[in-house]
C-alpha cells in the first residue's frame, strides 16, 4: 500500500477515534446522573490517540525494518547465488534490482538485477501489504480499547497531558538525538580511518599531502598538525584580531554612547552583516581582499607573496564575526546593572573610566563567552576558505603567506572522485570528528561561563 | 538654625524644577544644606524627594530625557554652569544608593577606586592609609582588615552598605547624599548605619532621603518634607515632628496617608 494513502487511512481512523469517543462520553454525561470527569473532546483526543500513536509507531518500526526482510528475501532467490562476494558490488546489484523493480519505466544495466527485479517486487509487495494490514489493524485495536474504556470516571483528561509532554519531549530529544547520531556517524568512519592509519601520525604528523600518499605507510602524509595550525592562525588568530576590537568597540558605542536614534538603525545595520551568505563573504575574500593583501605584500618587500594568504581569509572572517562578538558583549554589556555604572559616575568618574573599569570588568565572562563561541564558529566557517585560502599546508607565522584550514581541507577531499574508503577520503572524517570535538568543547566552556556570569547577578 | 553668625551654606538650592520629558517630578524647590547638619528628606513615593537628591550631584544628567532648572551652589558656585566640571563635582559631593553597589571587585579595589581615578594617592602606601582611614570611618574596618582581596559582593547586605559609604568618603568628599541607604537592609544592619551617619555628621554635610519617618527623627537635624514634586515644609527636626506647621506635613507624620 503506497505509504501517503496508509499515513491517511490512519488518520482517518484518528478522526473516526476522535468523533465516536466524544460521542460516546456526550451519551454517558447525558444519560448518567454522573458527572464525567474529562471533557467529551478529551476522551474523543483519548481515543484518537490510541488508534494513531501505536499504528504510526508500528509504521515506523516497520519502514526501517522491512528493507532487510526484503533483502533476506531476494537472497534466497536461486539467482541470487551469482551475486558478488564484494559487499560493495553487491548493494549495487541490489539497490538496481531495486530501483527496476519499483519503476517500470527504468531499465537494468545488470542483467542480473533484471533477473532479481521480479523477486524483488514480490517480496517488496508482500512485506507491504503485511505491514500496512497490520498497522491498520493496529489502529482499529487500539482505538477500540480505548474507546470501550471510556466511562464517567476514565482520567482522558490527564492521559490526554500525558501524550501531549510525551511530543514535547520527543520533539526536543530529536536535536539532542541528532547531535549524537552525527558524532556517532563521524565516530564511526574516524575510526574505520584510524584502523589504517595511527591516530598519533594524524594528530601530530606535521606533513599534509593526500594527494601523494604511501599505500604503506599512509600516516605519513596526512599529519594533520598543519591544517590545525592554519585554522587556529586564520581563524582564532587573525580573525579575532579583527573581531574582537571592532565587536566590542561598537557594542561600548552602541550601548554606553549611541543615542536611541542612533542606536535604533546602527545596531540592525551591524546585525545585517551576520545575514550576509558566507559564500558572498567568500568572493569578497578571493577577488578584493586578497589581492590588496598581495599588493600590500608586495610593497612591504615580498615580491613572492601569496594571493591566497591567510591574512585575507582571516580579514573577511574576522568581518563576518564581528556582529557575533559584538551583540554577545553587548548583551553582557547591558546586563551589567545600572547601579554599578551610576555607582562609578557618582565616585566622579568619567563615561570612559566607568567603562574600563567597571562595565568591562563586570561584563568580561559574557565577553568572554560570546568571543569563545565567535571562535567556534570562524574555525567551523569553510566558505571563506574554500574560496579565499590555499590547499597548500603551510606552518607558518607569517600572514601574507598561505595556509590552509581543516574545513577547507575536508571540501578538496571529499570533492572530485574518490573511493569511498581510501585513508585520503577516510581522513576527512577525522578532521571533521576533530573539529567536531574542538567546536563542542569550546561551546561547552562558552556556556559554562554564561552560567556562572549570571549567577553572579541574579 | 540658632547660629548668632550664620555660615554660608554648603550647598544651595533656589527654584529648582526638574522634569522628565513632559512630566514635572518637582517643582520650584529652595533648600540650603549645612555643613553641620544631617538634612533628611522625607515623604511619600513618588514625591521628588529622590529626583531632587540627585540633581545636588548632577547624576540627573545620566538620564537623557532629564531637564534642571533653577540654581544649586556648592560654596557659592553655580553647580549647572558650565564652568562646573561634573567629575569634580561629584567628587565633593559623594553619594550612596538604595541598594549597596560595590563593584565587583576586592574590598581594596571598591575603596581605592576614587582615589585612583582623581590621583589622590601618590604612592601604594599612601593608597593603603586612605584605604583603612575610609574603612575605618565607615565602621568597616575590624570587620574585613583581614580579607581587604575578597570580593566587595561577598558581603553581607549592611557591610556592602558601608563599603559603598567607604567607598564614598574615600575621595573625602565634602558632601555625601544618601538616597535611601537603608531601605535594602535589616533593622541591625540599618542601625550601624544610622550610628555611622552620627559619627561622620559635622566632618561632612549630609544629606539622606528617607521612607521611614523614624530614621528622619533619630538622625537629622533639619528635615524636609516632599509631596507630589514640592518642597512643603522644611525646618528643624524637632519643629516638624512635634509642631508641623502645615496641614500636609501634620498628616504625613502622623500616618493619614504615605
Amino acid at each position: 500500500m503506497n505509504p501517503l494513502a496508509l499515513l491517511f487511512l490512519i488518520a482517518g481512523l484518528g478522526l473516526i477515534g476522535w468523533l465516536t469517543g466524544r460521542a460516546r462520553a456526550q451519551r454517558i454525561d447525558r444519560g448518567g446522573a454522573k458527572r464525567l470527569h474529562s471533557l467529551p473532546s478529551q476522551h474523543g483526543w483519548y481515543v484518537a490517540t490510541w488508534a494513531v500513536l501505536p499504528a504510526l509507531l508500528f509504521v515506523a518500526v516497520w519502514a526501517s525494518l522491512s528493507p532487510s526482510l526484503v533483502r533476506d528475501a531476494v537472497l534466497e532467490h536461486p539467482a541470487a547465488k551469482q551475486l558478488p562476494q564484494f559487499e560493495f558490488e553487491r548493494d549495487a546489484l541490489l539497490a538496481e534490482a531495486k530501483r527496476v523493480a519499483e519503476d517500470p519505466d527504468a531499465k537494468a544495466f545488470d542483467p542480473l538485477a533484471a533477473e532479481l527485479a521480479p523477486a524483488t517486487r514480490a517480496a517488496e509487495n508482500r512485506y507491504n501489504w503485511m505491514g500496512s494490514a497490520v498497522a491498520i489493524l493496529l489502529a482499529f485495536a487500539g482505538g477500540l480499547f480505548a474507546w470501550s474504556r471510556i466511562r464517567a470516571q476514565l482520567k482522558a483528561r490527564s492521559q490526554v497531558e500525558r501524550i501531549v509532554m510525551l511530543l514535547l519531549l520527543v520533539a526536543s530529544l530529536i536535536a539532542i538525538l541528532t547531535t549524537l547520531g552525527i558524532f556517532l556517524s563521524l565516530l564511526w568512519e574516524s575510526l574505520r580511518f584510524f584502523e589504517q592509519v595511527p591516530i598519533t601520525d594524524f594528530l601530530f604528523g606535521t606533513h599534509w599531502s593526500p594527494q601523494v600518499i604511501e599505500a604503506s605507510n599512509p600516516g605519513k602524509s596526512l599529519g594533520a598538525v598543519p591544517l590545525f595550525w592554519g585554522t587556529f592562525f586564520i581563524g582564532a588568530v587573525i580573525a579575532m584580531l579583527v573581531a574582537i576590537p571592532f565587536g566590542l568597540m561598537s557594542a561600548i558605542y552602541l550601548t554606553q554612547y549611541a543615542a536611541p536614534r542612533v542606536r535604533a538603525w546602527m545596531k540592525p545595520t551591524l546585525e545585517m552583516l551576520a545575514g550576509v551568505p558566507t559564500v558572498v563573504y567568500g568572493y569578497f575574500a578571493a577577488l578584493t581582499v586578497a589581492p590588496a593583501v598581495r599588493d600590500l605584500a608586495v610593497h612591504l618587500g615580498m615580491p613572492f607573496a601569496s594571493s591566497e594568504s591567510a591574512l585575507a581569509a582571516g580579514l573577511v572572517m574576522g568581518v563576518m564575526i564581528i556582529p557575533f562578538v559584538s551583540s554577545m558583549a553587548d548583551d553582557s554589556i547591558a546586563a551589567v546593572p545600572t547601579a554599578m555604572r551610576d555607582g562609578s559616575l557618582a565616585m566622579g568618574a568619567t563615561h570612559s573610566e566607568t567603562i574600563s573599569r567597571v562595565l568591562l570588568p563586570a561584563a568580561l565572562p559574557g565577553v568572554v563567552a560570546g568571543v569563545l563561541l565567535a571562535v567556534s564558529r570562524a574555525i567551523g566557517e569553510t566558505m571563506i576558505v574554500v574560496m579565499a585560502a590555499s590547499g597548500a599546508a603551510n606552518i607558518t607565522l607569517n600572514p601574507f603567506e598561505s595556509a590552509t584550514t581543516v574545513t577547507k581541507q575536508i571540501v578538496d577531499l571529499l570533492t572530485g572522485e574518490a573511493e569511498f574508503d581510501s585513508p585520503k577520503t577516510l581522513a576527512a572524517f577525522a578532521l571533521g570528528l576533530t573539529l567536531f570535538v574542538i567546536t563542542l568543547l569550546l561551546n561547552i566552556v562558552a556556556l559554562r561561563v554564561v552560567k556562572k556570569y549570571r549567577e553572579a547577578y541574579e | 538654625m540658632t547660629d548668632a553668625h550664620p555660615a554660608p551654606h554648603k550647598m544651595s538650592a533656589r527654584g529648582v524644577s526638574v522634569s522628565y520629558g513632559d512630566k514635572q517630578a518637582i517643582r520650584d524647590v529652595s533648600i540650603d544644606v549645612d555643613m553641620d547638619h544631617v538634612t533628611a528628606f522625607i515623604g511619600p513615593s513618588g514625591c521628588g524627594k529622590s529626583t531632587f537628591l540627585r540633581t545636588l550631584n548632577r547624576m540627573n544628567d545620566t538620564i537623557p530625557s532629564a531637564r534642571v532648572t533653577g540654581e544649586i551652589t556648592l560654596d557659592g558656585e553655580d553647580i549647572y554652569s558650565s564652568d562646573m566640571d561634573v567629575v569634580q563635582l561629584r567628587a565633593r559631593v559623594g553619594m550612596v544608593f538604595q541598594k549597596p553597589n560595590p563593584f565587583p571587585k576586592s574590598i581594596y579595589e571598591n575603596v581605592a577606586y576614587g582615589p585612583r581615578i582623581h590621583g589622590l594617592a601618590a604612592s601604594k602606601g599612601a593608597l593603603d592609609g586612605i584605604v583603612e582611614q575610609s574603612l575605618r570611618r565607615a565602621g568597616l574596618w575590624d570587620e574585613v582588615k583581614d580579607r581587604l582581596n575578597d570580593s566587595g559582593t561577598a558581603l553581607s547586605g549592611g557591610q556592602q552598605q558601608r563599603l559603598c559609604i567607604a567607598r564614598a568618603i574615600a575621595v573625602d568628599p565634602e558632601v555625601i547624599l544618601m538616597d535611601e541607604p537603608c531601605s535594602a537592609l535589616d533593622p541591625i544592619a540599618t542601625a550601624k548605619i544610622e550610628e555611622l551617619i552620627h559619627e561622620l555628621k559635622g566632618r561632612y554635610a549630609i544629606v539622606i532621603v528617607t521612607h521611614n519617618m523614624q530614621q528622619a527623627a533619630r538622625v537629622s537635624q533639619k528635615t524636609a518634607f516632599f509631596h507630589l514634586g514640592q518642597l512643603v515644609e522644611y525646618g528643624d527636626t524637632d519643629n516638624i515632628f512635634t509642631a508641623p506647621r502645615q496641614e500636609r506635613t501634620k498628616d504625613y507624620i502622623t500616618g493619614r496617608y504615605g
